[in-house]
């Protein structure tokens, strides 16, 4: 039994693949170093995250997978639900063993499982595409913070940096702690020292500009005067909106003015 | 909780008084434009490439959902309720007795900007009552969505609905602005429009909506000559049928749906379940919008785009009416039981999309799955195909789930209360409505 521990990148976890193809010892766990548990039967390997031997194995698969399933794969690191290391390892084990294409060979379970979760990541993408609100601060920076469920704004950048080229924007995860920039030039990765706090889902009264409120209030109107009564159908509301993202959604925040 | 001291403080001093009247405006004109059910923002091939604001590029996005569960996508709203007509359907029609508003060209350019920036919607959707006439308000129309792209470099989705009667020049200029135009049918024979709507005829509606197809096709030559010609509606062009205002069938409708798509090319036939918002005496006496036949009108539209099947082949003289308990696709599996059951090794793709409970990303995976292993009722499992309805109709690997051969009725029955409990199958279905509508 072989116990992998890396650093939690994803260079971290190719260099997994690559040690372990190396030593023929096939991972019976892989986890975060600060995670893991010393197993006591059998040996535990830590893996230091290595450029050139990421490099090597991505390259590889590259040969083997088209772009979609490299896509799909890296989605699969970005998903972080637990197991997700060992099935991206199975996944690249499969296809370099594979003479032909293993992609649509859901009879396999990692290829099964890859698509899943890339399913899930994909829509939390769509998702958080959707539902990030803007408010825009006294100087003139749209600003927006998200909780997403998976690890997706690596994934939502080009989408924001094509449709507001314009405006200077930023998005910031408060639960992993980090956040996008885009200063009209380029879009980067950014830490705040002083990170939002969370579960307050704006920013405080005096960094807002003063038109923020009237059009989140005429957004609420909008929002209301939409609507059909006669069709009302709250199940189904749920199902488009689960109740977990309404913190983002001025439109489900307390009525600024009474109907 | 400190958005509430901030809320407070709000209502008491800080809302300023000029929003007040464009509040009143918004909630008007909004109001007026609901019935409009289409809110897609999809199709568009707008790229930013100007530096300006916006893309629409690719899928529509959902950035909310009202509380009856349909897309907000798009700010949707009207110019002006004022109408010098009076079709009998419309809330805005001249004789009923509402408060009217009328917004400016640069309020709207200013509320559809604003909304933008802050990733409230995906673009506008415009329409209008006739104010003082046809040209006269779709020259506004135009002159907004001009507005957007040449002064705010707007590179967002733009629906502008036509105005009825309005010169061919302003439809052609919408179109160069616009990323979708929709010419509204509305009521689905000339009968009908005779009767709720006699200052239209449906020569009048059908004309711009040759011109729009005819300008499509054209744009699409010259485009193949010269990449640089001007775009024209890119992502086509849309109408509505309104459902229950007037006699015709379900036949009827989905006939001419299927005229429609086949004769002008149309994106989308969108249908509007009518909701009673008159007490006019030419109209049915309703109390409810007809929401699951809309619904089941809305499955078999798919089953014409997306499923391969002709009008024909759901509905005909002997059966005019959808079946309002089950889904059209079911229906005709359950009326034509000499095609099945499928088996899912060798089935041609075109037959297992024809299963019901199977769609298109199941066949799908199906197909792709099979080439590298006989497939089993497991990998079906694993691989989230749903077998509550696709049981009665397939074989996996020559196998059956089903012990017996059960008649059509049984199946239905089956289907509909399950094996156990009695549950209410109409109730079931209000919560499954608008599950494939997008
Ligand atoms: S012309 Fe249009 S807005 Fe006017 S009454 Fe008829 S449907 Fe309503």
């Amino acid at each position: 039994m072989y116990f992998y521990t890396y650093d939690g990148s994803f260079e971290g976890l190719l260099t997994v693949v690559f040690e372990a193809w190396e030593r023929k010892a096939w991972p019976t766990t892989i986890e975060q170093e600060q995670i893991a548990q010393p197993g006591i039967f059998g040996e535990t390997i830590a893996v230091v995250t290595d450029e050139v031997k990421a490099q090597r194995v991505w390259k590889g698969l590259e040969k083997k997978l088209s772009v979609t399933a490299q896509k799909q794969l890296y989605h699969t690191y970005l998903w972080e639900q637990p197991g997700f290391e060992l099935t991206i390892f199975n996944y690249s084990k499969l296809a370099f063993e594979s003479a032909e294409s293993i992609e649509g060979n859901y009879t396999a379970p990692c290829v099964l499982q890859v698509q899943q979760a890339a399913k899930q990541v994909h829509r939390e993408k769509h998702r958080m595409e959707a539902f990030v609100r803007f408010q825009k601060t006294t100087d003139g920076l749209y600003y927006a913070h998200i909780e997403p469920d998976f690890n997706v704004l690596p994934l939502i950048l080009s989408h924001f940096t094509k449709r507001y080229a314009d405006q200077r924007w930023a998005i910031y995860d408060i639960r992993r702690r980090y956040g996008a920039y885009y200063d009209l030039h380029t879009t980067q990765f950014i830490t705040l020292d002083a990170a939002p706090r969370k579960g307050i889902g704006v920013l405080p009264e005096s960094a807002v500009m003063e038109e923020e409120h009237s059009y989140k209030q005429l957004w609420q109107v909008y929002f209301d005067h939409v609507n059909i009564p006669e069709r009302k159908n709250p199940k189904l509301h749920l199902r488009h909106i689960p109740k977990r993202y309404w913190k983002y959604l001025s439109e489900k925040q307390p009525r600024l003015l009474r109907a | 909780m400190q958005v509430l001291p901030t809320f407070k403080a709000l209502k008491q001093n800080k809302v300023p008084r000029m929003n007040e009247k464009i509040t009143e405006k918004l909630k008007i004109l909004a109001d007026a434009a609901k019935y409009d059910v289409s809110c897609s923002s999809s199709g568009g091939k707008r790229k930013n490439e100007n530096k300006g604001l916006g893309n629409a590029e690719g899928m529509g996005i959902c950035h909310s959902y009202t509380e009856d569960g349909r897309c907000v996508s798009l700010l949707k709203i009207l110019l002006t309720n004022y109408c010098i007509f009076d079709c009998a359907y419309c809330v805005t029609r001249k004789s009923n007795d509402i408060k009217r508003a009328a917004f400016t060209v640069q309020e709207v350019v200013d509320l559809t900007i604003n909304f933008y920036r802050r990733n409230y919607i995906e673009g506008l959707f415009l329409s209008s009552g006739i104010f003082s006439n046809a040209d006269y308000t779709m020259e506004r129309l135009v002159r907004i969505a001009k507005k957007l792209r040449q002064e705010e470099k707007f590179n967002g989705y733009i629906h502008l609905k036509t105005i009825p009667g309005a010169s061919e020049e302003l439809i052609k200029e919408a179109g160069l602005y616009a990323d979708r135009l929709s010419v509204n049918i509305e009521l689905p024979s000339e009968q009908s429009l005779v009767k709720l709507a006699p200052e239209k005829n449906y020569s009048e509606i059908l004309l711009p909506m040759d011109n729009i197809k005819q300008q499509l096709i054209q744009t699409k030559e010259e485009q193949k000559l010269f990449k640089s010609a001007p775009a024209f509606a890119p992502a086509g062009q849309s109408t509505q049928l309104i459902v229950g205002a007037s006699a015709e069938n379900d036949q009827q409708i989905l006939q001419l749906s299927s005229d429609l798509y086949k004769n002008y090319s149309l994106k989308r036939v969108y249908y509007s379940g009518y909701v009673p918002v008159s007490a006019d005496n030419r109209l049915p006496i309703i109390t409810e919008p007809p929401i699951i036949r809309e619904n089941r009108i809305y499955q078999a539209d798919w089953l014409m785009r997306f499923y391969g099947f002709d009008v024909k082949e759901i509905l005909d003289e002997h059966n005019p009416h959808l079946d309002l308990d089950i889904d059209p696709k079911l229906s005709w599996a359950l009326r034509n039981r000499h095609f099945f059951p499928v088996e899912l090794n060798t089935a041609d793709y075109e037959m297992i999309l024809r299963v019901p409970g199977i769609g298109v990303k199941s066949a799908k995976k199906i197909v792709s799955a099979r080439r590298f292993a006989t497939l089993t009722y497991e990998h079906l499992k694993q691989m989230g195909v749903v077998m509550k309805r696709a049981k009665y109709f397939i074989t996996c690997n020559h196998k059956s789930l089903q012990p017996y051969d059960f008649d059509s009725k049984r199946i239905r029955n089956k289907i509909l209360f399950g094996d156990g409990a009695l549950r209410s199958p109409l109730l079931t279905q209000q919560l499954d409505l608008f599950r494939q509508v997008g």
